[in-house]
């Protein structure tokens, strides 16, 4: 009933879309696998890289591409801190109380957005926020474009982080052997916080890639982290590659689903999925066995 | 090296340890016995820090590490290999010790790589292999080797002979003889009471939290009145 090309730029479009996704979710996922806990925070932390991002292009006239090389160690050294210093400490060692804090957190974030913001959608302008390629059959909106370039760069740095340099190794070998890890000499609180670190700039660069063609308000990140949520169940909790997988996937469906029942319902896809991913497969794609 | 005075651990309401004291001095091997259950493990867990103290002191190489967290006490040269292996299962041989030297530079790292795969030959072969892949007593031997990895001072084996087969347990306790020869102390917590007796020089006996009895180990072994009353034997 669409002609091919129509269902391949939809196809594009939903690559497009589900790189941003895999990065909020390669956040969510490194945190759940290092730590075992959901970060409740993680929508909060996006929506306050948004507005960062926002900041920084209303006040400083930052590109948000420039401000990528500021939001992003900005957010890892936050969320650096507040694993160490607020989370870890408010935990008294017992990881399940970090579901809690972060929790919290996000509660008190939202909030101060709120405060600070108000509830008004806001959005940049770019000069180049409408410019596109010409692909012959579709035209890609360039911001689009170099979401995905950037995102999957990331996703590959990230993971050769884990696989090449010590603090990855460490990380990894918090995640599946805390005990033995803490007994080879790496020090678990520090550990867990470069983890939380890793997953606030994940986010960070995720807003960054987002402003350009996206609004935010004070609960913006929360849709964003409800899909990335589902993407991580679908991929497997904890791993990177179904995380990456999952994402660009899930992006997919959701933009032929918006093709096929209209834009409002492009997410039904995305959850009938989840719900299907729980009931036959519930480790997910790549996880692992419980 | 180590002296242990008045040391009370536990986990939650409940007191393990109830007043341990004891001391390891240096290139000496020390046997702590008890059946299951009386704290042996509880004891490691303190030392190494993976447990507060609730009270009582721990020196270490005349600094009080008592209640230090466990990397702090790693880098000071107090290096516990837990029971259960406690290895990386899904990283390679290699990846695993190298993790065990992993406040080292690179220079000493390699170093001490070139040692374990002299002491454990077979690791040199299972190099690239995935360790959760071993067979129990490789994984035991790679468990050792990433302790060794850390340049301990005093290395606090706890039952390295569990579940390993007569063969391997002979090999196991050559292989302490060996790397305690070489200068470095030793606090082996066993249950295989007769072997550990042969090896250590002196022993604690452990009951209900307490040290009950403690000497040399040829006086141990050689009261059996003793070893019936607390070792089973």
């Amino acid at each position: 009933m669409f002609a091919p090309d129509i269902i391949l730029a939809a196809v594009l479009n939903g690559l497009m879309t589900g790189s941003v996704y895999a990065l909020i979710a390669l956040g969510l996922t490194l945190v759940y696998g290092v730590l075992h806990i959901i970060n409740f925070a993680h929508g909060a932390t996006l929506t306050a890289a948004m507005f960062a991002v926002y900041v920084a292009h209303a006040v400083f006239k930052l590109d948000p591409y420039i401000a990528l090389f500021i939001v992003t160690p900005l957010f890892f050294g936050l969320g650096y801190g507040v694993q160490r210093f607020v989370i870890g400490p408010a935990s008294h060692g017992e990881d399940r109380n970090i579901l809690l804090v972060t929790l919290g957190l996000s509660i008190l974030i939202e909030n101060a957005m709120l405060a600070i913001f108000r509830s008004d959608t806001r959005s940049i302008d770019v000069p180049y926020a409408f410019s596109s390629i010409d692909l012959g059959f579709t035209f890609l909106a360039l911001p689009r474009v170099l979401a995905f370039g950037v995102a999957l760069l990331v996703a590959l740095l990230l993971g050769l982080l884990l696989t090449r340099t010590d603090t990855g190794k460490a990380i990894r070998a918090v995640a599946r052997e805390k005990t033995g890890a803490a007994l080879a000499g790496i020090d678990v609180a520090h550990i867990y916080a470069v983890t939380f670190g890793l997953g606030a700039a994940c986010v960070a660069i995720a807003a960054c890639l987002l402003m350009p063609t996206f609004y935010v308000t004070p609960r913006a990140g929360n849709a964003f982290v409800l899909v990335a949520f589902t993407i991580v169940v679908l991929g497997g909790m904890g791993s990177i590659p179904g995380a990456l997988l999952g994402a660009l996937f899930i992006g997919v469906v959701e933009s032929l689903c918006g093709l096929f029942f209209g834009e409002s319902l492009g997410q039904i896809g995305i959850f009938l999925i989840f719900i299907l991913v729980l009931l036959v497969r519930p480790t997910g794609l790549f996880g692992a066995r419980a | 090296m180590l002296e242990v005075e008045n040391l009370i651990a536990g986990y939650g309401g409940a007191d393990v340890l109830r007043g341990i004291g004891l001391e390891v001095k240096p290139g000496e091997i020390v046997a702590v016995l008890g059946a299951n259950g009386v704290g042996k493990t509880t004891l490691n867990r303190a030392l190494s820090g993976l447990i507060k103290p609730r009270a009582g002191t721990i020196r270490f190489l005349g600094q009080e590490i008592a209640g230090l967290k466990a990397s702090a006490i790693v880098a000071a040269g107090l290096i516990h290999v837990p029971e259960g292996r406690r290895i990386f299962p899904n990283m390679s041989v290699r990846d695993n010790l190298v993790l065990g030297s992993y406040r080292r530079g690179k220079p000493a790292r390699e170093a001490n790589l070139e040692r374990m795969f002299e002491l454990f030959p077979r690791l040199r072969e299972r190099m690239g292999q995935a360790a959760g892949t071993l067979s129990g007593g490789e994984q035991q031997m790679l468990a050792i080797g990433r302790g060794l990895m850390g340049e301990p001072k005093l290395l606090i084996l706890d039952e390295p002979s569990l579940g390993l087969s007569p063969l391997l347990v002979e090999e196991m306790f050559a292989l302490i003889a060996r790397i305690a020869g070489e200068g470095l102390a030793v606090l082996l917590v066993e249950q295989n009471v007769v072997q550990s007796l042969e090896l250590a020089a002196r022993a604690y006996v452990l009951e209900n939290g307490r040290i009950v009895v403690e000497g040399a180990s040829s006086q141990i072994a050689a009261d059996p009145a003793l070893k019936h009353a607390y070792l089973g034997l």
